[in-house]
């Protein structure tokens, strides 16, 4: 990981804006694809300009198509062009699960390395933004069961523009997942030259030792905040930012867990088969007789998505509040 | 075509004799899938075939041998050993990865005519071939669509041979001619005759041409028929009768070619006859290569997932 000595205090939709406009500057053959980026800049104005800067070619705006979109990427791919493609909203990548899962995971393996796929599709994603059914889901689980496929969901500046920058470069395709309640909440110092963060690496964001929590996303913020409201308690709890989800960082995870000997998980996505059942699982193989509680898991319910009424969203969505309860009743088992 | 012929039968052979578990025959689309193959130019198009296109594939430079090694599932397979036979992958030649997911590779067809356009590379075109049931999939008309919009030089060739395993064309779409999706899309289309190579030659060359000067898409549907069961793992006697099939090898293209070379004068009897003593001992000599090389060895399941050592979660 390079740092750079000069920074720039940015948002977190300033650092995707940055690093994009990065990547389609120093590598000709980067391109961005999806619905609206171009003259509208994208829907978050994240591409606001790219379109008069870059040209319509290597800032296109597709057709309303979502498996259009990742399928003709792939190809683009393939053909040794390194596409960035924008699903709009995550709940609308459904109708490109076919071309994630079953071709763009598999291109690698299905050729025996002859053929390639570095692709990236950003997508952003999560709730708390009264986005109702259809513009609040999480769909990390969803694709974090397929090999051949990476994940990254960083929700820090740096993070975002390091983690981006790597799956850029990578040679195999990265959903990268941002999620909208942090894009102008969350501000932070940006590395102004290039900078890296690999994919795969969970980054401590506060050192504790009677607790690890592990999370990712909007939740991370909110959990430094309950860990730091727990300190003036005497509590001491260690944040671990997962970063990314596949390859997912279980160094980190456990070398965590075997100093704090408690674990709680808090994700915005549903518990059933969640990213926190596979940590749950793997440090149970791994580290079971380092734990002195049972690990816990605060997650999204148990049903199809957050409503639009306020009420709904926030009995789906977990309060800060919540945390700290889980965080201070796990301290105290 | 006699080649294509010849090592279709042998995959159904090995299948019979137990030495392979599984076959797919192209019997039927020989003259579409040479007329088709023979206006592609080598070493600047790309081919991105599905997975009936043994001819194609042959006519576009595949060798025999990356056949039989795809039948046998052996390392030199082009996917290592993992896809169905007739699934082959040849980068060197321009030859893309083929998917069994119905019409997934269009879309993937359009990104590589893109990059043509991307890189200011004029003279060279896609062909992306599909049955006529793959054109009732979203993401065939989500391709052919994009293509349309953005002018690329990419043929759409639709290899009709009235039956997606069991269902008939009927079933599949309202329309005789696939060909007539075209206008839709604001594209020329044509359907032409799949038992004749030359018509499909003819009817190839002039949309490839088109699209390599920048002219833009087209769909080109070669009517053909499929004489064999969908794959060794089929028996159409569920579906159709016999009598259906009996009649339409009446019209079976490759002795029908075999008759037009001959009172041409192209070919005489005797070069007939040596042709195809040629074809059955490259297909023997093929055969036989191939089943001694080795298979995968079985460490190859973590290889080539991702660049690089796979670390596997365990």
């Amino acid at each position: 990981m390079a740092v750079t000595a000069r920074t720039t205090v940015m948002n977190n939709v300033e650092a995707v804006r940055h690093t994009l406009h990065q990547a389609l500057t120093n590598d000709p053959n980067t391109l961005i694809l999806g619905e609206d980026v171009g003259a509208r800049g994208n829907v978050f104005l994240i591409t606001k300009g790219f379109l008069e800067e870059f040209g319509a070619a290597r800032v296109i705006d597709t057709p309303l198509a979502e498996a259009c979109i990742v399928g003709v990427a792939v190809g683009m791919a393939m053909e040794g062009l390194r596409p960035i493609a924008e699903i709009q909203f995550a709940d609308f990548i459904y109708p490109a699960f076919n071309q994630i899962v079953g071709e763009a995971a598999k291109t690698r393996y299905r050729s025996n390395g002859d053929y390639t796929c570095p692709l990236v599709i950003r997508t952003p994603y999560g709730g708390g933004v009264r986005g109702a059914l259809s513009h609040s889901v999480s769909i990390e689980a969803l694709f974090y069961h397929v090999p051949g496929l990476k994940i990254a969901a960083p929700s820090f500046p740096a993070d975002i523009k390091g983690l981006l920058t790597a799956a850029i470069e990578d040679p195999d395709p990265v959903l990268f997942l941002e999620h909208k309640k942090t894009y102008r909440s969350v501000k932070g110092e940006v590395p102004d030259g290039r900078y890296v963060v690999p994919l795969g690496k969970a980054d401590v964001k506060r050192e504790g030792e009677q607790l690890s929590v592990v999370s990712y996303g909007l939740y991370v913020h909110q959990a430094l905040d309950a860990a730091a409201r727990l300190a003036e308690e005497g509590i001491s709890a260690e944040v671990i930012d997962l970063r990314s989800i596949r390859p997912m960082d279980r160094t980190t995870i456990l070398q965590s867990v075997r100093k704090t000997h408690k674990l709680l998980i808090i994700h915005e996505d549903h518990k059933f088969g969640g990213i926190g059942a596979e940590i749950a699982a793997m440090v149970a193989e791994e580290a079971l007789f380092e734990l002195d509680a049972p690990i816990r898991r605060l997650c999204g319910p148990d049903v199809p998505a957050m409503g639009y009424a306020q009420t709904l969203e926030n009995a789906f969505m977990i309060s800060t509040e919540r945390m700290a309860d889980a965080m201070r009743e796990m301290v105290r088992f | 075509m006699l080649l294509q012929r010849q090592l279709d039968n042998r995959g159904f052979q090995l299948n019979r004799q137990g030495k392979i578990p599984f076959a797919l025959g192209s019997e039927g689309h020989e003259a579409a899938q040479t007329g088709a193959a023979t206006a592609l130019i080598r070493g600047k198009d790309i081919l991105v075939p599905y997975y009936r296109d043994l001819g194609l594939c042959l006519g576009f430079g595949f060798p025999p041998s990356g056949v039989f090694n795809s039948m046998f599932a052996r390392a030199q397979d082009g996917s290592g050993g993992r896809q169905f036979p007739n699934h082959y992958s040849d980068k060197a030649i321009g030859l893309f990865s083929v998917s069994s997911i119905i019409a997934a590779h269009c879309t993937h067809a359009v990104g590589a005519a893109f990059a043509f356009v991307y890189r200011g590379q004029t003279g060279r075109a896609v062909l992306c071939s599909t049955g006529e049931g793959a054109t009732s999939e979203g993401e065939w008309h989500e391709a052919v669509n994009f293509a349309a919009v953005r002018k690329l030089p990419i043929v759409f060739f639709v290899e009709n041979n009235q039956y997606a395993i069991s269902t008939p064309q009927a079933a599949q779409m309202a329309i005789a001619d696939v060909a007539d999706k075209a206008p839709g899309y604001g594209i020329p289309g044509i359907a032409c005759d799949g038992f004749d190579p030359i018509t499909v030659y003819a009817a190839m060359k002039e949309a490839l041409d088109r699209a390599r000067c920048g002219g833009g898409p087209s769909i080109v549907e070669a009517k053909v028929y499929r004489f064999l069961s969908h794959s060794t793992d089929d028996d159409d006697r569920t579906y159709r009768s016999p009598q259906e099939v009996r009649d339409r090898r009446k019209c079976d293209p490759v002795p029908r070619f075999e008759r037009v070379l001959l009172q041409a004068g192209i070919i005489n009897d005797e070069e007939l006859d040596a042709l195809k003593a040629d074809v059955l001992r490259e297909t023997n000599e093929a055969t036989d290569a191939s089943e001694s090389l080795p298979m995968p060895e079985a460490g190859e399941l973590y290889g080539n997932v991702y660049e690089g050592a796979h670390e596997p979660w365990r």
